[in-house]
């Protein structure tokens, strides 16, 4: 990895806009401004179109011959599937209202980082070939004939958009340029052109389940792992059932949360959480993972990988599905599960939390409903008992993932959870929150760690957010319901605010929540000791006694 | 093959009958020709203070230069392109001729959706009557 | 930007030289119609063209809190969840520019590592009033059109021309379309961003617009139209019996030609986005995917790795950590054994 240079001087050492005009420039593919190619064997193994070795930064692409012709049809097949893509690609003015929108734009400052710009680059070739005016005017109406050098550009702009639709809020038009960057990105697969830290993950996810690759016995041994530090925590033993047939509910969170810290935490929480309200539900080992890189391949490969959730709450006999903390795997199940793989199995009821009775009307079709829902429920009946004093050393701001908000509008839901298990809650500036929050910068697949100064700079506007309350309201907590947040947010907060810990909000909850029958508590979930531990009332009387 | 030709379909028929309404609406109706204003009459009725072709156009104009001028500069003489002096007065020298509001102003203006604010101060002449 | 200008500059000359050299029928009468042909039929084409294209999947943008519980309110405009609250969002947004009413400007200050968003309204404030002046115009231009002239268009003009400044009164509309035009046009020069994105596309409508409404104008203050012969002209192209155009001022030809050139251009253009706005599938739809299930016509059939083939792939493992197994290992076996034609083992287990 190229040597990271200091926050002050990525913020100073934006280039200007190039002094030519965007057609006549040409992407540099050079080490840490890429993602690696997916491999060969991954491709075959999930039937990718023309799997073949080839990198980006060599001249020679290695594009199978008939290439314009792939891609002409390709580009005609999804005009003639997608009335977005149409009615996107014909309707933008280019008022530029976007430009400023886009964290990588103002990350980067590359003019192609504008979502117009970066529309422009499929806009342009679907001019030339799919309208008279492109064909008879040409470059001065802005088509242009498609070249290798269009295809490079493709690939470098859309591995530069997290998908995070910030920009279509703002447009006058709706124009969604997530639509636009998946269209470009299925274009490229078609070609071979796909990237090893999307397609990993989908294989994994294919053959075991989730995107790590956990095998299902790994699973448990983790699970059991973690249901360890939960009995040092708090002295209870959880035994959470794993593809157990007959409970009512099954509960489906990204594999994130049982792979690395703080997702584990959060992952606790959950345990947690369903053990003291006496939940009936069951994990799947088959269907381990919220997320979706199939998502960041193809509306297929979404669609495949996303079949499991259904699959297995039909096979396993569970009446509603319960999901976890995530980003793009609600953008999935919220907007497109019910359309990919529905309707969903006879087995299957309208979800109603068994503790308050509260039936979620909103998702009589999915038969699924997101924990920050369920948990919020909970809280607003008073079912929970719960210490905030515990979380007093935290004073936490919330980070609003793209896709809960933006293609679900899940905003209040963890916020009042939030206020009710930790008693210092700052919100960041209104324009980086809510609709309008900015993105990790590396959504969509682009967590990857070659990349790791592109994600900087597209985290730049989050960091600086994050920097914003720390500095002004000593905020040393960053929340959020995004495993790839639990992920990639770390980086940014130590980079662009150092100091500042990144977590699950369901770790908060667990840390607050007093479960029946638990020790007196003297350390957080990571095992770290609380500033105010629990009295332990019955050692105090102990004591008396003797 | 259509999709979601119900919401459509009745859109296009509405903005195409409201772009094409010049057409559809004047099936019917009369051909239409210039206003037929009433003839002046009076003593200087062969000619206005400038030529008819210029009025037609200008007279807006030269009314607005008149009041300034009359009310404004206390100026009550106006020389026309031919020389010929006129009084510069509404009452007097225009309405001397073109007595028939209804039937000589009324007539283009409403045709053309003009509404001068002349009569908000002057009295309007009853006509032929 | 340049070949804009010159492109609408000669649309203009030649308009207006050819008007005075006999040619008033071919740009105020032929032009006129083909062009109404071309704008109708081509922008009927285009809706038909997106209509022809399904939406696969429901992807409103949510712009507010959902509904879910019900003691959290939800944004029944920026995130609606009915047909009604739909409605609502697209009128917002066609009639007040919700969504350009968001709008923010980016500052990044490096030296005091600080990025700072302002609400950026002038965009929303000028595309507003250059879209209402537009269609104010367009009504006010029915009374070429109608006889007797309607009531309503008498109290269009009252209204625009309230400040009874000037005879002709000056029209409100005509000093803020030219303020919007500018403003349209001065931002894509000075602004860096805006000007890098912009194309001749970009420029040519506006400068069109700028000619049809500078034509306009110059008619109605100075250069002065016979209106009402104006009139007849025009009532004789809707009635399709041609008048005479003798004393027409040849200015009126050339506000013909742009207006022309503008509906020509309108099917093919970015213009389209007056059809566009409308069949946005991120404002369009309802916020209640999890709900209602949206059906994608060409929804395929779900092909997946199953949980058999998973089992199959993962028995022997999951079995030894104690997981529940559809077949159990010995079954596994004893069916592989029976499909690889080695004979059965009876009683093996006893």
């Amino acid at each position: 990895m190229a040597k990271l240079p200091k926050p002050e001087e990525l913020m100073a050492g934006r280039p200007p806009f190039p002094a030519k005009g965007w057609m006549n420039t040409k992407p540099e593919f050079k080490a840490g401004n890429f993602c690696y190619p997916a491999k060969v064997e991954i491709m075959e193994g999930m039937h990718m179109p023309h799997p073949h070795e080839w990198r980006p930064d060599e001249e020679d692409w290695h594009l199978p011959e008939n290439w314009e012709e792939i891609i002409y049809n390709g580009l005609k097949e999804r005009l003639a599937k997608h009335r977005s893509l149409k009615v996107f690609l014909d309707s933008c003015v280019r008022c530029g209202a976007c430009a400023d929108k886009c964290h990588f734009f103002i990350g980067t400052n590359d003019p192609k980082n504008m979502p117009v710009l970066r529309a422009e680059l499929l806009r342009s070739v679907y001019r030339k070939d799919f309208t008279l005016v492109g064909k008879l005017l040409g470059k001065v109406v802005g088509a242009r004939k498609l070249d290798k050098n269009v295809i490079k550009e493709w690939f470098f702009y859309a591995y530069q958009c997290t998908e995070c639709r910030r920009c279509s809020l703002f447009c006058p038009y709706g124009i969604d340029t997530a639509e636009i960057t998946a269209i470009v990105r299925e274009l490229l697969y078609e070609l071979g052109l796909g990237i090893n830290w999307v397609m990993e993950p989908v294989s994994n996810c294919n053959r075991t389940g989730n995107h790590i690759g956990l095998q299902p016995h790994a699973l448990k041994d983790i699970i059991e792992f973690l249901c360890d530090d939960i009995e040092t925590i708090t002295g209870i033993r959880i035994n959470p059932p794993l593809n157990e047939k007959g409970h009512e509910v099954l509960f489906i969170t990204p594999s994130g949360d049982v792979f690395a810290d703080p997702g584990i935490y959060t992952f606790m929480g959950y345990l947690m959480l369903f053990h003291e309200i006496g939940l009936d539900y069951t994990l799947s080992t088959y269907a381990s993972e919220g997320g979706n890189f199939g998502s960041f391949v193809s509306f297929d490969m979404a669609k495949k990988l996303n079949a499991k959730m259904y699959a297995e709450a039909k096979r396993l006999g569970a009446k509603w599905i319960l999901g976890g903390e995530c980003g793009h795997m609600w953008r999935v199940v919220n907007q497109y599960m019910a359309t990919y793989n529905g309707p969903a199995p006879d087995n299957m009821i309208t979800p109603v939390s068994p503790i308050t009775g509260t039936v979620f009307k909103h998702a009589a079709a999915t038969k699924m409903i997101h924990i920050a829902e369920f948990t919020a429920d909970l809280i607003k009946h008073g079912k929970l008992n719960l210490k905030p004093e515990r979380n007093n050393h935290i004073i936490t701001t919330y980070h609003d993932s793209c896709n809960p908000a933006r293609a679900m509008g899940l905003l209040e839901e963890p916020r009042s959870i939030l206020r009710a298990v930790c008693n210092n809650f700052v919100e960041m500036p209104p324009n980086t929150i809510r609709e309008q929050t900015f993105c990790c910068g590396s959504g969509s697949g682009l967590n990857t760690e070659e990349i790791m100064e592109l994600r900087l700079r597209g985290g730049m506007p989050r960091g600086n957010a994050l920097r914003y309350v720390q500095q002004k309201n000593d905020v040393n907590w960053l929340t959020c319901i995004c495993a790839l947040d639990r992920a990639v947010l770390p980086t940014v907060a130590n980079y662009w605010a150092p100091g500042v810990t990144v977590s699950g909000l369901h770790e908060l909850v667990a840390n607050a929540l007093v479960m029946k029958g638990e020790i007196p508590r003297t350390m957080d979930l990571r095992q770290e000791d609380l500033p105010e531990p629990d009295v332990d009332e019955s050692a105090a009387s102990g004591e008396e006694d003797a | 093959m259509l999709y979601n030709a119900k919401y459509i379909i009745p859109g296009l028929v509405v903005a195409v009958a409201a772009f094409t309404a010049p057409f559809w609406l004047n099936i019917g109706t009369p051909s239409y020709t210039y206003p037929d204003v009433a003839v002046p009459t009076g003593e200087d009725s062969k000619q206005c203070v400038e030529p008819k072709e210029w009025m037609r156009t200008q007279h807006m104009t030269l009314l607005n230069t008149w009041r300034d001028e009359a009310v404004r500069f206390d100026k009550r003489t106006y020389v026309a392109t031919d020389g010929k002096k006129w009084d510069i007065s509404l009452q007097n020298t225009c309405l001397g001729c073109h007595a028939n509001k209804v039937d000589f102003c009324d007539k283009c203006h409403n045709s053309n959706n003009v509404q001068p604010y002349c009569w908000n101060c002057h009295v309007a002449p009853k006509g032929n009557e | 930007m340049i070949v804009s200008f010159v492109a609408a500059l000669l649309i203009g000359l030649a308009a207006w030289t050819g008007s005075q050299a006999g040619l008033q029928y071919l740009f105020g009468m032929a032009l006129p119609l083909l062009a109404v042909v071309v704008f109708i039929g081509g922008m009927i084409w285009r809706v038909l063209y997106w209509a022809k294209s399904p939406v696969p999947f429901a992807i409103p943008t949510t712009g507010g809190q959902e509904r879910s519980l019900d003691w959290i309110k939800p944004a029944r405009l920026d995130t609606p969840m009915t047909k009604a609250g739909v409605v609502g969002r697209m009128l917002l947004e066609v009639l007040l520019f919700r969504s350009l009413f968001r709008n923010t400007t980016t500052r990044v200050d490096p030296q005091n590592m600080r990025i700072t968003y302002f609400s950026s309204k002038w965009l929303w404030l000028f595309a507003l009033l250059f879209h209402y002046c537009f269609l104010v115009t367009f009504i006010r231009h029915f009374r070429f059109f109608l006889e007797p002239v309607p009531v309503c268009l008498e109290w269009v003009e009252f209204f625009d021309g309230i400040l009874q400044v000037g005879v002709p009164t000056l029209f409100l509309s005509n000093v803020l379309i030219v303020c919007a035009l500018l403003f349209l046009f001065l931002r894509r020069i000075v602004n860096p961003k805006l000007r890098y994105i912009s194309m001749a596309n970009d420029y040519f409508p506006l400068f069109l617009i700028m000619g049809l409404v500078g034509t306009g104008i110059c008619m109605r203050y100075f250069d002065k139209l016979d209106v009402a012969q104006a009139k007849v002209f025009i009532m004789g192209i809707v009635h399709f019996s041609p008048q005479s155009v003798e004393g027409l001022n040849p200015l009126f030809f050339t506000h013909l030609t742009f207006l022309s050139v503008l509906l020509i251009i309108f099917p093919f253009s970015k213009l389209v986005h007056m059809g566009g706005v409308f069949l946005s599938p991120t404002r369009n739809l309802p916020c209640n995917t999890r709900q209602v299930r949206h059906v994608n016509p060409w929804n395929k059939p779900t092909v997946f790795h199953t949980y058999a083939e998973y089992e199959d792939d993962f028995r022997e493992p999951m079995a030894e950590a104690g997981l529940p197994l559809e077949i159990s290992l010995e079954e596994a076996q004893a069916h592989d054994n029976e499909k690889s034609g080695k004979p059965v083992e009876p009683a093996s287990a006893q």
